[in-house]
């Protein structure tokens, strides 16, 4: 009876031995699942990190310039004082370089060591001259922005010690740098040309404050239009409209414009504002006015969701009481509702600034040197202004363009943070 | 005066007309017996004065501003000798942009003429005509309608009422911009489109096997007759996007399922933000890095396997674009998984599921239809994407689909034909739009599909 018994229980396998028996293998692929999905957000962060890595990494030292100290005199054989701001300032400059390197004679050698300063220094000379004439005849020294090339030198982009076909640099223009280091009259200082100057074709002369006023504008007029028309589309739609076939077609368009590529708006800009109205091309106002068309449909959303979460109670305390309908919006829900509008809008705002693709439609890709004065002016914005050094061959012009994304991240950051920190200050639990 | 003057002055004006409007109120208020015999608070009379004074004249403005540059322009054109109109479109708006640049003090390009010269100074003239005629009749219509609704003011007149109606409208109106938007969209694309569809036909552009736009100046220049089909741009464009988003939706699903179903609050708080300012960072940084620190790197790791990439491979683009969708497509799906009822999955674990045959077999297809959407929305914006494209991927249209050689895509096409000259009357300025037409299409097909599945979706389960 016993051994029948035993027997039977050797035949039989009950459910919860299969279940042992596949259990090993279920819970190797549970842990091998879990491990794929924290190593995909591993797999994120990384590419976040190498990103800010490689251009942190390619543009931090695009804050510092290389100059050059010259001992200029002021020769007056070279200053009319007829004209002073016509004179022959680059002769000076390279009549200073010739008694500093006596030894170097030959027309080519003479060029090769010109082409060490950059020709800002004769801008620089001008401007001096210009702001006080009494220093002509005097000896000055003063300190000149070198040529991108011994900036890239110095700052270790150039391997030194291969023949002259290699670098940029010929090895008498190496040997003069180096006589120039040993009298300590070449250093690394803080790039203040960077921050004040518009775009130039010599790396070490170009700024982004052109852009950044560019930008400027261009988000003001984006602001001014979308912030109160997307504010009045969403209490229109969340407050005031019907639920029919007219408030749903709007509804679908909104979203769908949402999604719409960038550079169709682009298309539309270039099709309507500068086509059919003749505004003028590379102008931060119709910059503006197509990002106020792209960035609506985020502002619209994000203003509904704030009105939507003004609970139901209060508009009906104010009805209560005998505001009208327009009252009760004006004076109760909209300013509950505001700073959630708020967020949305510079959420919008920080899409605005980082867009490029649309602009290069409407001709802000311009080369443009001088700072823009108004919206009517030609200019160019930070991403375009990326986008074109990006495109420079100059070797300079990748540390140029780094710093510049910097500058550009910083400003988003400083955006983003302000909405979160707006967001937190008034959140309200209802 | 210039038009900000002009709108400052308005401005004021309004604010005079909002004071004269609420005194006003208050005077026959006064007559009447004091203030609460009025119909409205008297702030109502001031409103409904100011928003007469300055809403017809602000629009007067904006229609002003929009259409005289092209009257000008006209009538400079025709007041120009026979011998300049009768030029070629292209030549004559060459000689109208010189003018201009004479009138503003830019650069002029080409030689300045007597005739020039008058012109200049014709449209200058004609210029600050339209701006003192526009000035006088804003501010004379801003004074009209103060003066009209001021002697109308009665304690009888239903102010707030109107003012509210005209609030409404001014409400509607701006709500009614994004059907405007949208309508100009695809009026202006359309248009340019036909027009390019009359000189090249709409087969040869949808299905030609050969692109190369680039139109012969001279009749008998060699080797650039221009070619229209579209088939290599577009499989440029399915290839780049196809990497994209073989990158972006295995990593960006498993994030999703991490943050969603395995992560504690801690770890989720930290890391679904930091995976979002992926979303935020701006396309040409990413542009920037794929052209500058991604190609490179492909290239020397391509050649030490002994393989030919080249400098502007597909890879590189792709790879870089689908780390950009990569937060797209998790913080879509993200929801979905969170929005599938608890219920199911307590009902797997009671089955004796373990958590990952649950997500498997339970809230996957569960979630499946908005997960779906979420990948269809992140494909439209990658079919979108232009700054990318434009830095790290080629101009040869290339018919391949081998991901280490060059292609080119839609919108790297529509940036190249419309950056620099353009011609609104040669078929390759023209192409551009008939490849945004194409582009708009398509992602509009696909956004609504993912609109509605999504919107499906989120309905079965509340």
């Amino acid at each position: 009876m016993n051994n029948g018994d035993s027997k039977a229980h050797k035949v039989e396998r009950r459910t919860i031995d299969v279940v042992h028996q596949g259990l090993a293998k279920r819970y190797r692929a549970e842990r091998r699942f879990r491990l794929y999905g924290l190593s995909a957000i591993i797999i994120g962060l990384l590419c976040l990190a190498i990103l800010f890595i490689s251009i942190v990494g390619n543009g931090y030292k695009a804050f510092q310039q290389t100059y050059v100290e010259l001992e200029v005199f002021f020769d007056p054989a070279f200053l009319d004082q007829e004209n002073l701001s016509t004179a022959d300032y680059g002769g000076l400059v390279k009549s200073t370089l010739q008694t500093m390197f006596p030894e170097v004679k030959g027309r080519s050698d003479k060029r090769e060591l010109y082409k060490l300063i950059s020709p800002g220094a004769a801008f620089q000379l001008r401007a001096m001259v210009l702001k006080d004439p009494d220093i002509i005849g005097k000896s000055i020294s003063l300190w000149v922005p070198a040529d991108d090339d011994v900036d890239m030198l110095l700052k270790g982009h150039f391997k030194t010690d291969v023949g002259e076909s290699s670098g940029r640099l010929t090895d008498k223009q190496l040997a003069w740098i180096e006589q120039l280091q040993e009298q300590g009259r070449i250093k690394k200082k803080f790039n203040k040309v960077f921050f004040t100057a518009g775009d130039s074709r010599e790396p070490e002369l170009a700024g982004i404050w052109g852009a950044a006023v560019g930008s400027f504008y261009t988000l003001l007029v984006t602001l001014l239009l979308s912030f109160p028309i997307g504010v009045a589309a969403a209490i229109y739609l969340e407050e005031f409209a019907q639920k029919n076939r007219w408030t749903d077609l709007i509804e679908v368009n909104i979203n769908n414009l949402a999604a719409v590529p960038s550079i169709v708006f682009g298309l539309l800009g270039l099709a309507v504002f500068l086509n059919f109205f003749g505004f003028p091309r590379s102008a931060p106002l119709v910059g503006g006015l197509v990002l106020t068309l792209m960035t609506l449909p985020t502002i619209i959303i994000a203003s509904r969701a704030a009105l939507q979460s003004v609970p139901p109670s209060i508009r009906e305390g104010a009805l209560g009481v005998g505001a009208s309908k327009m009252q009760m919006v004006a004076h109760h829900v909209l300013p509950l509702a505001l700073p959630g509008m708020l967020t949305g809008t510079i959420i919008g705002m920080a899409r605005a600034l980082g867009e490029t693709a649309p602009l290069l439609m409407i001709g802000m890709v311009a080369f443009i040197v001088d700072i823009p004065r108004g919206i009517t002016d030609p200019a160019t914005v930070l991403p375009v202004q990326i986008y074109l050094w990006a495109d420079s061959p100059e070797r300079a012009f990748v540390e140029k363009t780094s710093a510049a994304i910097m500058i550009l991240l910083a400003f988003l950051l400083l955006m983003n943070g302000a909405a979160i920190i707006l967001r937190k200050k008034f959140e309200k639990r209802w | 005066m210039s038009p900000s003057t002009i709108l400052t002055a308005l401005l004021i004006l309004a604010s005079i007309a909002y004071y004269l409007g609420r005194r006003r109120a208050f005077a026959v208020a006064g007559k009447a017996g004091g203030v609460r015999y009025l119909h409205s608070r008297p702030i109502y009379y001031g409103a409904l004065t100011a928003l007469w004074c300055g809403v017809p004249a602000l629009l007067l403005f904006t229609l002003w501003l929009a259409l005289d540059d092209k009257i000008i322009t006209n009538l400079v054109v025709s007041g120009l000798p026979q011998a300049i109109r009768a030029l070629p479109e292209n030549r004559l708006n060459l000689v109208v942009n010189d003018i201009k640049n004479l009138v503003s003090g830019n650069i002029v390009a080409g030689e300045v003429t007597a005739t020039i010269q008058a012109a200049a100074a014709h449209y200058g003239n004609l210029k600050a005509t339209s701006n003192a005629a526009l000035a006088a009749v804003m501010l004379s219509l801003g004074i009209v309608g103060t003066v009209v609704i001021r002697s109308r003011i009665s304690p009888t007149m239903r102010a707030r009422n109107l003012v509210e109606q005209l609030v409404k409208y001014l409400l509607i109106a701006c709500s009614c911009l994004a059907i405007l938007t949208t309508i100009g969209i695809v009026l202006s694309v359309l248009f340019e489109a036909t027009r390019f569809f009359k000189a090249v036909p709409l087969r040869e552009f949808l299905f030609g096997l050969k692109w190369s736009p680039q139109m012969a100046i001279r009749a008998d220049q060699v080797g650039s007759s221009g070619a229209f089909g579209a088939i290599p741009v577009f499989l440029g464009t399915l290839l780049i996007s196809g990497i994209a988003m073989a990158v972006a939706v295995p990593v960006g699903l498993m994030s999703a399922i991490y943050l969603a179903e395995y992560a504690d609050r801690r770890f989720r708080d930290i890391a679904k933000p930091l995976l979002e300012i992926l979303a935020g960072i701006p396309t040409v940084v990413y542009g920037f890095f794929a052209a500058i620190t991604v190609a490179p790197f492909i290239r020397n790791l391509g050649s030490t396997l002994g393989l030919d990439v080249s400098s502007e491979s597909a890879l590189a683009a792709g790879l870089v674009m689908g780390i950009m969708i990569i937060p797209f497509v998790s913080s879509l799906s993200d929801d979905v998984i969170n929005a599938v009822p608890q219920s199911l999955r307590d009902g797997a674990y009671s089955l004796g599921a373990t958590r990952s045959e649950t997500i498997k077999q339970v809230v996957l297809p569960a979630a499946l239809p908005g997960i779906v959407g979420s990948i269809l929305l992140a494909v439209s914006r990658a079919i979108g994407e232009t700054m990318i494209v434009v830095m790290a991927a080629g101009l040869a249209a290339n018919l391949t689909l081998n991901p280490f050689k060059t292609v080119t895509t839609v919108t790297v096409q529509i940036v190249t034909l419309l950056i620099g000259d353009q011609e609104f009357d040669s078929p390759k300025t023209l192409a551009a739009f008939a490849l945004g037409l194409v582009l708009f299409v398509v992602t509009l097909f696909l956004n609504v599909i993912a609109l509605k599945v999504v919107r499906r979706y989120r309905e079965q389960y509340e």
